[in-house]
C-alpha cells in the first residue's frame, strides 16, 4: 500500500518508534573509497602484479551532507568520476558505505531490506531489468510477483504508463527487437511498477536521439508532478535538467561544490554576460571591439563580446555612441559552459570544457568502474 | 506464503516460455547429444571383441581341455560389466546427465558479477539463488518435456542392451530419487563455482578443470568400477561420482539394495552440505561486493 507522507514517514516495522525527521533522504558525512590495483605499464609489471600489488585509494564520495524533501525532483551534476553514480549506488543499497550515514524513508539502504526494497527503484542506463527474448510484457509479470503489487494495481499503473509513453502496441514484441529508446522507455515502466516512493536515475536518456529524450523528459515530469514521488537524477544533458529539475546538486571530486537552483549557478558563477552584436554593413573598425570587452567571435556582420556584468549598460552605450548597431542581445553564457568554468575551479585539471565534452562524456556510464 | 508461490510460479513460467524461444538450438542440441552414444557402442564392440581374443587366446594355450570356458564367449566381462551392460550404463549416464549438467550456470554467474547484472538481486525483493535454480528447473522441464520423445526412441532402440530388465519397485524409487537429487547436487555445487567470481572475476579456466574432473570422477567417461580398489575407494568419498555414475549404478543392481539406501543418505548430505555453501558464498560475496564496488 502507498505511504502518505501527510503524516510524515512510517516508521520501519518492528523497530521502536522514532521520531522521524522531515527528510524524505538524508545523507550525513557519507565517505565511500574504493581500493584500486594500481597496474604498471609492461610485461614485466603484469608480472609483478601476480605476486604483490599495490593499492591506491580512490574516494569517490568525499564527505556528502544532503537531505532532499519529500516530492523534490533533484539533479545530480558533474564531471566523470564525481561520485554521483555512486551516490545513487549507496542510496540504493548497491555498495556499502566507507563511513558516514544515510536513511532513505527511515531505511538505512545497505541494510537491504526488503520493505524498502519495495518502495525505491533504480534504473541505470541501458542496463537491462528485462528479459531480452521475452515481450516485456512478461518482465513485467515477474516484477509482479516480485514486487507484489495487487493485481489490479498492476494492471492500472501499466496501464498508465504505457499509455504516457506510447508503448501499449510494443508490450508483446520481444524486448531484443525494440529500439534503443523503446527499451528505455521499457526499463523505466519496469522501474515504476510497483510505484516507488522514490526513484533514483541513472543516465535515464544516454544515447537516445532528441525525440525520446523529449519524450522521456515529458514523461518524467508528469508522473513526478501527479504522484509526487521523490526523484533523483543523474545526466550530462543540461537539457534534461534544465526540463526537469529544480534544484540542482553539483558534485566534484566526492563532494558538494553548489546545492540550488540551475539559474543561481549561473548568478554564482560567472561575473559576465555575452553581448552579440549585429553590425552594419558599413561598420569594418571589428578590431576596435577589442576595448569594449573580449572579443568572443566574429563572423561578419556579427560580434559576440565577453562583459563583465556590471559594465554592461555603460559599455552598450559607449558601443552605440560610435558604432551603427542593427541589433544587440545580452544573455548569460550557455549553461554548459557555466558549469565547465564551476568543474575547473574546483579542479584545475579540467580545462574550460566545452558542451561537446560534457555530453561526449556521458557514455563513461556503460562502465563499471565508474566512481 | 501464497505471495511466494505464485512469485516462484511465475518465474518458472516465464524462463520456460523463454527456453521455447529457441527452437533451431533445441534439435540441435538434441541431435548432438545422442552422437557420443553411437561412439560408445563402436567403441566398447571393439574393446569386447578384442578382450575376448585375447582371452581366448590365451585360454587355448593354458589348458585345451577348457574349452567350455572359452566357449561362452558372450559372456566375456570387464570389470563385471558384460557389452550389453557397459552399453547400458552409458545409457543411464546420459540419463543421469540429463538431471545433473548444468551448462552455462556457474560462467553465467560469473559473467553477471564480472558485468554488474549481479546488482538486480541487490535492488529487487528476490533471492538470487531462488531465481536461479528455479529457472534451471524450468530449462530443463522445456527441455525434457519435448525431448524426451527422441530419448524414449532411443531407449527403445537400445532396449536389448539392457539385460536385467526393469529393476524392481525398490531399486526404481532409489533411481528416481537419485535422480532428482543429482539435478539439485549438480545445481548447488555448480552455483558454488560460480559464486567464487567474487573473489576472482574470472572463473572459466577453474570451471574446465571442473569439468574434466567431473567428466572422470562422476562416471561419465567410464564405469568407476574400472578404477583400481584405491582409486575407486577415494572416489566414493567425493560428491561427483552422484552426478553420473550413483542412479546408473542402482538401475544397473551394481550396488546391493541396504548400501543403495545409504548411498542416497550421503547423496541427500552432499546436497544439504552444498546448498550450505552457496548460501555462504552468496552472502559473503554481495558483501564483498556491495563492500568493494558495484
Amino acid at each position: 500500500m502507498l505511504v502518505k507522507y501527510g503524516c510524515r514517514l512510517l516508521p520501519p516495522a518492528g523497530e521502536q518508534s522514532i521520531i522521524f525527521p522531515m527528510s524524505i533522504i538524508q545523507i550525513k558525512d557519507l565517505v565511500k573509497t574504493y581500493r584500486v590495483y594500481q597496474k604498471k605499464e609492461g610485461l614485466a609489471a603484469s608480472l609483478k602484479g601476480l605476486v604483490k600489488r599495490e593499492y591506491k585509494d580512490v574516494n569517490a564520495v568525499a564527505g556528502i551532507d544532503l537531505e532532499v524533501e519529500q516530492g523534490e525532483f533533484v539533479a545530480f551534476l558533474g564531471p566523470n568520476g564525481a561520485g554521483k553514480t555512486t551516490t545513487l549506488k549507496l542510496l540504493s543499497g548497491v555498495i556499502h558505505p566507507t563511513s558516514g550515514s544515510a536513511q532513505v524513508m527511515g531505511y538505512t539502504p545497505w541494510k537491504r531490506d526488503n520493505r524498502y526494497r519495495r518502495r525505491f527503484a533504480l534504473v541505470m542506463g541501458q542496463k537491462n531489468q528485462l528479459w531480452w527474448d521475452l515481450p516485456a510484457q512478461e518482465s513485467f509479470r515477474l516484477h509482479q510477483q516480485i514486487y507484489r503489487i495487487p493485481p489490479q494495481q498492476f494492471d492500472e499503473t501499466l496501464a498508465e504508463i504505457s499509455d504516457l509513453l506510447d508503448i501499449t502496441r510494443l508490450l508483446k514484441q520481444p524486448v531484443r527487437e525494440l529500439s534503443l529508446g523503446e527499451r528505455m522507455k521499457m526499463e523505466l515502466t519496469a522501474a515504476l511498477l510497483h510505484s516507488p516512493d522514490v526513484l533514483f536515475l541513472d543516465e535515464p536518456t544516454i544515447g537516445l536521439d532528441v525525440v525520446a529524450q523529449h519524450n522521456i523528459q515529458q514523461f518524467l515530469k508528469f508522473y513526478q508532478e501527479r504522484r509526487k514521488i521523490t526523484i533523483l537524477l543523474t545526466s550530462h544533458y543540461m537539457k534534461d535538467v534544465a526540463a526537469l529539475c529544480k534544484r540542482v546538486v553539483i558534485i566534484a571530486q566526492g563532494q558538494i561544490q553548489y546545492d540550488g537552483s540551475l539559474e543561481g549557478i549561473v548568478d554564482q558563477t560567472t561575473s559576465h554576460k555575452l553581448v552579440s552584436l549585429l553590425l552594419d554593413e558599413n561598420e569594418i573598425r571589428t578590431e576596435e571591439f577589442s576595448k569594449y570587452g573580449t572579443v568572443e567571435s566574429i563572423e561578419l556582420p556579427r560580434v559576440v563580446l565577453r562583459v563583465a556584468r556590471e559594465d554592461v549598460a555603460k559599455t552598450l552605450n559607449a558601443i552605440l555612441d560610435n558604432h551603427t548597431i542593427h541589433d544587440v542581445t545580452v544573455e548569460d553564457p550557455p549553461l554548459e559552459e557555466v558549469i565547465a568554468e564551476m568543474f575547473s575551479k574546483v579542479d584545475p585539471s579540467i580545462q574550460r570544457a566545452t558542451d561537446e565534452d560534457i555530453a561526449a562524456s556521458a557514455d563513461h556510464a556503460g562502465t563499471e568502474s565508474d566512481a | 506464503m501464497t505471495a511466494h508461490v505464485v512469485k516462484w510460479w511465475t518465474i518458472l513460467r516465464i524462463s520456460l516460455e523463454e527456453r521455447f524461444v529457441y527452437r533451431g538450438d533445441f534439435a540441435l542440441g538434441t541431435l548432438m547429444r545422442f552422437l557420443p552414444i553411437i561412439t560408445q557402442i563402436f567403441l566398447w564392440t571393439a574393446v569386447f571383441a578384442a578382450v575376448e581374443q585375447a582371452s581366448t587366446q590365451s585360454g587355448a594355450q593354458a589348458s585345451e581341455g577348457a574349452a567350455e570356458q572359452s566357449a561362452a564367449g558372450s559372456a566375456t566381462t570387464v570389470a563385471g560389466y558384460s557389452l550389453s551392460a557397459m552399453i547400458a550404463y552409458y545409457l543411464l549416464t546420459m540419463m543421469s546427465r540429463a538431471f545433473s549438467s548444468m551448462p552455462g550456470l556457474a560462467s553465467g554467474i560469473a559473467l553477471q558479477v564480472r558485468n554488474g547484472e549481479i546488482k538486480k538481486f541487490l535492488i529487487q525483493p528476490v533471492d538470487m539463488i531462488g531465481f536461479l535454480l528455479l529457472t534451471r528447473m524450468a530449462h530443463k522441464l522445456a527441455y525434457y518435456t519435448i525431448a524426451i520423445l527422441p530419448f524414449a526412441f532411443v531407449f527403445y532402440l537400445c532396449r536389448g542392451y539392457f539385460e536385467l530388465g526393469w529393476p524392481d519397485m525398490q531399486r526404481l524409487v532409489v533411481y528416481v530419487c537419485s535422480l532428482l537429487l543429482a539435478f539439485v547436487l549438480g545445481f548447488f555445487l555448480e552455483a558454488s563455482i560460480g559464486l567464487i567470481s567474487f573473489w576472482f572475476l574470472e572463473v572459466s579456466s577453474l570451471l574446465f578443470v571442473y569439468n574434466l574432473l567431473t567428466f572422470f570422477l562422476s562416471g561419465h567417461m567410464f564405469p568407476l568400477d574400472l578404477l583400481p580398489d584405491i582409486a575407486q575407494q577415494v572416489v566414493t568419498y567425493l560428491p561427483l561420482h552422484y552426478l553420473a555414475y550413483f542412479p546408473a549404478a542402482v538401475f544397473l543392481e551394481k550396488i546391493p539394495a541396504n548400501e543403495m539406501w545409504i548411498g542416497l543418505g550421503v547423496q541427500a548430505l552432499w546436497v544439504l552440505a552444498f546448498i550450505g555453501l552457496s548460501r555462504v558464498m552468496l552472502n559473503r560475496g554481495l558483501h564483498r561486493y556491495s563492500g568493494f564496488g558495484g
